[in-house]
């Protein structure tokens, strides 16, 4: 890979509760290249919508606990909109709903120190490009139907070439047709330079496949694992990937309405979680050592895994089988 | 938007339809026979009066034609502008009785509501802002709504009125002037204003703090407000939208509100003599006029649908998406 | 359930308003038992100030305004209970049944709802108790009560909609409950909490409302009340008399009564709503 854009060293951010911290990132470290698009995979409550903001903006209850985030030798959260931009779950109802589209953008691009006017051409090449006109620029959101509303807001997050941009289950929201279309536009985005490298969010192993260079899998506050897209979803090192691949249902249906049904027990209690292993209660594989908490290590170039089985285990040929049988149904362990 | 209008307008048709039905029905309720039974409760208040009384009433009442021609016959006599002839203040017609009254009304009302309305907003604005501001202003809002018109109107005339001697706390202008366009009669206009004014005021204004506070903290929470901080917005701008959107709300409230400021007003008119339709209300129950009283109920019922119609016509200017909604509708 | 008591009773707002509902309630039901005479009766020196023997003082005509004040804070809670009974009771059914039913019930009562919204409660409620000379608080609270519910219509109806295409409603539905019975079981628990914010302030409209009434001399003639005595007060210039003791308790005692419940009904919606409870 080229050079890198954003470093993310043993960065550890709890919430503040009543009943005490509830650490929901504890201690990652990853890197992501210039022009990379990783994906960030993961059930609900895994820390991955943490790990986003806490790249952003740090809301009133998280807790900087250790660790930094660079990107570009900026140190995040830092340089909102012009270095780090969002697009978030919620598009839909992102703008707001009694201002003309153009006005808002007018509105952000001054305070940020640009001229509207010197942005517009750009602008509407941009509009125009994700096959929006001109017009919607004096459009209430209202006037704009959601698929509309969803490239307008990518537009608007992008209009200052945000050297990092973070999607946020952006297509969550959205039928099959229009998550290929979003899908698609993020990675034309990133070809034409409007961002530098990209971190896409999701639930949805399937659709992140499609376009992620990478994939970063989290577990319970922790990496699990990371490698490139393909090698990840053919053969994942890490019990729990293996099962997220394997229970991944048919193309269009999305994995958040589903549950888990192939692993058994839940994700543990953030609040005081155990020590060792995380995944360790659920692994069907787990013996001794796994009392000891597996280092995020890479095993193969690009290819990083926290597991000690993993790690001891033999040629990837193995693993391929052993995914082979998971998918056709059968039970490798 | 002819749907939209057409529809309001149809609501505020069908509320004055019941509230002259009402006007008309009540008086049947009463027990034993109503004329025989106003006329009694009259003659000892103003003799003088009974004869057209008795006139009107078999005229409207016309107890020997059937209900519903007695029905038409109170419409037609409402539509000509009769709605009787004053006992209080006899032989003034009601109408006449009324017309020189509303200007007071009119007088505290719309600055009162006008004011209270645009104070609270920005006070509760700014209270969610400040964490100190917000200690002061939530309390006081919440005993100012909690608070009886009628008793801060007490409350202020005793002080600033009695005990003070600032103010005077009866009556629309001194007795012994003589309305006209003088400094002296304007200054003593003013000063007998404005106590009623600040006890009217001051209760909306609670409510409206109150309001606007906890509609800016339910939009700051709001996604757009949440996304614009994403995008490092300053929190200057993300307010002045949550402010402007607040407001719509706000806009809804005032005319949820209005019979209450109405009500608030007419009890205000009464602690402070003041002879707007309250005062009138108070002296038509104490002289049994009971034309005065139902010419007034009447009044204040067109005057509140008015109101509503106006700020119906305001709120589709201001909301972008009334008015799209309904570009889209027709 | 449980949970929310806890909350409820760590809440400072639901804790101190009330604290200032049920002393009032307390002292309303309670001290009126010690006076050997009744509050509308002639009993001390005329305009006394207040003291050991009178606390509130004497009226004009010597009454015992402290007397007066308790047996007030009786109507005042009798009223705000059965007109805000009433007003929710109308405003549940009308909003339950529009929401539930739909179609053509659904815009006759969404019509009526939006006349009596525009409607001012208060200037109706003057003609009908001048003409009928509402002589019982009962009768009173029905009055307002019978005017108060539309906002209650239109929120439960909303609320109601939303509910209507859950699930468990489907279920109770194919298992062949009545309309009633759904509402009655399945719908109206589900909104409990939002029920009970609502009745509050529907108390505290309807003892505004009721002081109102009672201040212009229109109130029930058989009992005393705080709006009474306010009237009281000011037709026999207590102002100008200077025996602020007549005039200040019976305002002071309905602004504490709704402020408290204004305060409770804050309160109780951070215990229902766990979002605003951690702010």
């Amino acid at each position: 890979m080229s050079a890198v854009s954003l470093q993310v060293d043993n960065l550890r951010v709890y919430y503040r509760t009543t009943r005490g911290d509830v650490k929901a990132l504890d201690g990652v470290t990853f890197e992501v290249a210039d022009r990379e698009i990783m994906g960030l995979a993961g059930e609900s409550g895994c820390g991955k919508s943490t790990l986003a903001k806490s790249l952003i903006r740090y809301d009133g209850r998280m807790r900087h606990v250790s660790g930094k985030a660079l990107l570009d030798g900026l140190s995040l959260p830092g340089g909102r909109y012009t270095k780090v931009s969002l697009i978030p779950q919620y598009a839909m109802s992102a703008m707001n709903p009694t201002v003309k589209i153009g006005r808002l953008i007018a509105d952000l691009v001054r305070a940020h120190g640009w001229s509207y006017r010197e942005l517009l051409p750009e602008l509407v090449r941009r509009l125009e490009l994700v096959g929006l006109s001109a017009d919607v620029l004096n459009n209430y959101p209202i006037e704009l139907s959601g698929g509309m509303k969803q490239r307008a807001v990518m537009v608007l997050s992008t209009l200052l070439n945000p050297s990092l941009l973070i999607a946020d289950e952006v297509t969550s929201a959205l039928d099959v047709t229009n998550q290929r279309a979003v899908a698609e536009t993020l990675v034309q985005f990133r070809d034409r330079g409007f961002v530098t490298s990209m971190i896409v969010v999701t639930h949805d192993i399937s659709l992140v496949y499609q376009i992620a260079d990478t994939i970063l899998v989290m577990y319970a506050g922790k990496l699990a694992e990371k490698a490139p897209a393909e090698v990840l979803v053919n053969a994942p090192k890490h019990p729990y990937t293996r099962l997220l691949i394997s229970s991944l249902p048919e193309v269009g249906v999305r994995h958040a309405t589903r549950k888990l049904t192939g692993i058994p027990g839940r994700p543990p209690h953030l609040l005081n979680p155990p020590t060792g292993c995380r995944f360790r209660d659920r692994c069907p594989l787990a013996y001794d050592r796994c009392a000891e908490e597996p280092p995020f290590t890479e095993v193969e170039p690009g290819h990083f895994v926290a597991c000690w089985k993993a790690m001891s285990e033999g040629s990837p040929g193995e693993n391929q089988e052993a995914c082979a049988a998971e998918r056709s149904g059968g039970t490798p362990w | 938007m002819h749907r939209y209008f057409g529809r309001k307008t149809l609501i505020y048709l069908l509320t004055f339809i019941v509230a002259v039905t009402l006007n008309w029905l009540i008086p049947r309720f009463m027990p034993g026979d109503p004329v025989l039974r106003m006329l009694t409760r009259t003659s000892v208040s103003n003799p003088e009066a009974i004869a057209p009384m008795r006139e009107y009433y078999e005229r409207v009442f016309g107890l020997d034609v059937p209900l519903w021609q007695q029905y038409v016959n109170y419409w037609v006599q409402l539509l000509k502008g009769n709605m009787g002839v004053s006992v209080w203040l006899f032989p003034t017609p009601v109408t006449e009785v009324i017309t020189r009254a509303v200007p007071y009304t009119l007088a505290l009302l719309i600055p009162a509501i006008l004011l209270s309305w645009i104070a609270g907003n920005k006070v509760g604005a700014l209270a969610a802002r400040r964490k100190w501001l917000d200690n002061t202003v939530l309390p006081v809002g919440y005993v100012l709504t909690a608070t009886p018109y009628m008793w801060l109107g007490i409350l202020l005339a005793w002080s600033l009125g009695i005990v003070g001697g600032i103010f005077p706390v009866a009556g629309g202008y001194s007795f012994e002037l003589r309305p006209e366009w003088s400094l002296a009669f304007v200054g003593n206009l003013f000063s007998h204003w404005f106590l009623p004014f600040l006890s009217l005021f001051l209760v909306a204004f609670g409510g409206w703090a109150i309001g606007m506070r906890n509609l800016i903290i339910y939009e700051l929470e709001a996604d757009y407000a949440n996304y614009l901080e994403t995008l490092g917005a300053p929190r200057s701008l993300i307010r002045r939208y949550a402010f402007r959107n607040a407001l719509l709300p706000q806009l809804t409230g005032l005319a949820l509100q209005l019979g209450v400021l109405v009500a608030g007003a007419l009890v205000t008119e009464i602690v402070f003599a003041y002879p707007g339709l309250g005062y009138l209300i108070l002296s038509a129950i104490q002289n049994q006029d009971f034309f005065l009283l139902q010419g007034t109920f009447l009044f204040v019922v067109i005057g509140v649908l008015l109101a509503n119609f106006v700020i119906d016509v305001i709120y589709v200017i201001v909301d972008p998406r009334v008015r799209v909604g309904m570009q889209g509708a027709s | 359930m449980r949970e929310q008591f806890y909350f409820a009773f760590r809440n400072r707002k639901v804790v101190g308003g009330l604290s200032v509902i049920l002393g009032l309630l307390v002292l309303g039901l309670v001290a009126p038992l010690f006076a050997d005479y009744g509050p509308n009766e002639y009993v001390g020196p005329p305009a006394a100030p207040p003291s050991g023997e009178f606390l509130f003082g004497t009226t004009t005509f010597g009454q015992d305004v402290f007397l007066q004040f308790t047996t007030g804070l009786r109507s005042t809670f009798l009223v705000g209970v059965l007109g805000g009974g009433i007003a929710a009771l109308i405003g549940m059914t009308i909003g339950f049944v529009a929401g539930y039913r739909g179609g053509l019930l659904d815009e006759v009562l969404n019509m009526l709802t939006n006349v009596v919204l525009v409607l001012p409660a208060l200037a109706v409620l003057i003609i009908l108790h001048a003409y009928l000379g509402i002589k019982s608080i009962p009768a009173q609270a029905l009055f307002i009560g019978a005017f108060s519910w539309p906002w209650v219509a239109r929120a439960v109806r909303a609320q109601t909609l939303s509910l209507r295409s859950r699930e468990f409603v489907d279920l109770a539905r194919l298992s062949g409950m009545g309309t009633m019975r759904i509402i009655r079981r399945e719908i109206a628990p589900n909104m409990s909490s939002y029920l009970l914010l609502t009745f509050i302030l529907l108390f505290g409209g309807a003892v505004l409302f009721a002081a109102t009434l009672d201040f212009i001399g229109l109130g029930p003639t058989e009992s005393v009340s705080l709006g009474l005595m306010m009237n009281n007060a000011v037709h026999w210039s207590a102002l100008h008399l200077g025996l602020w003791w007549w005039f200040v308790p019976p305002g002071l005692g309905i602004t504490a009564i709704v402020g408290a419940l204004y305060v409770t009904n804050v309160g109780l919606d951070e215990v229902f709503n766990p979002r605003l409870r951690e702010m």
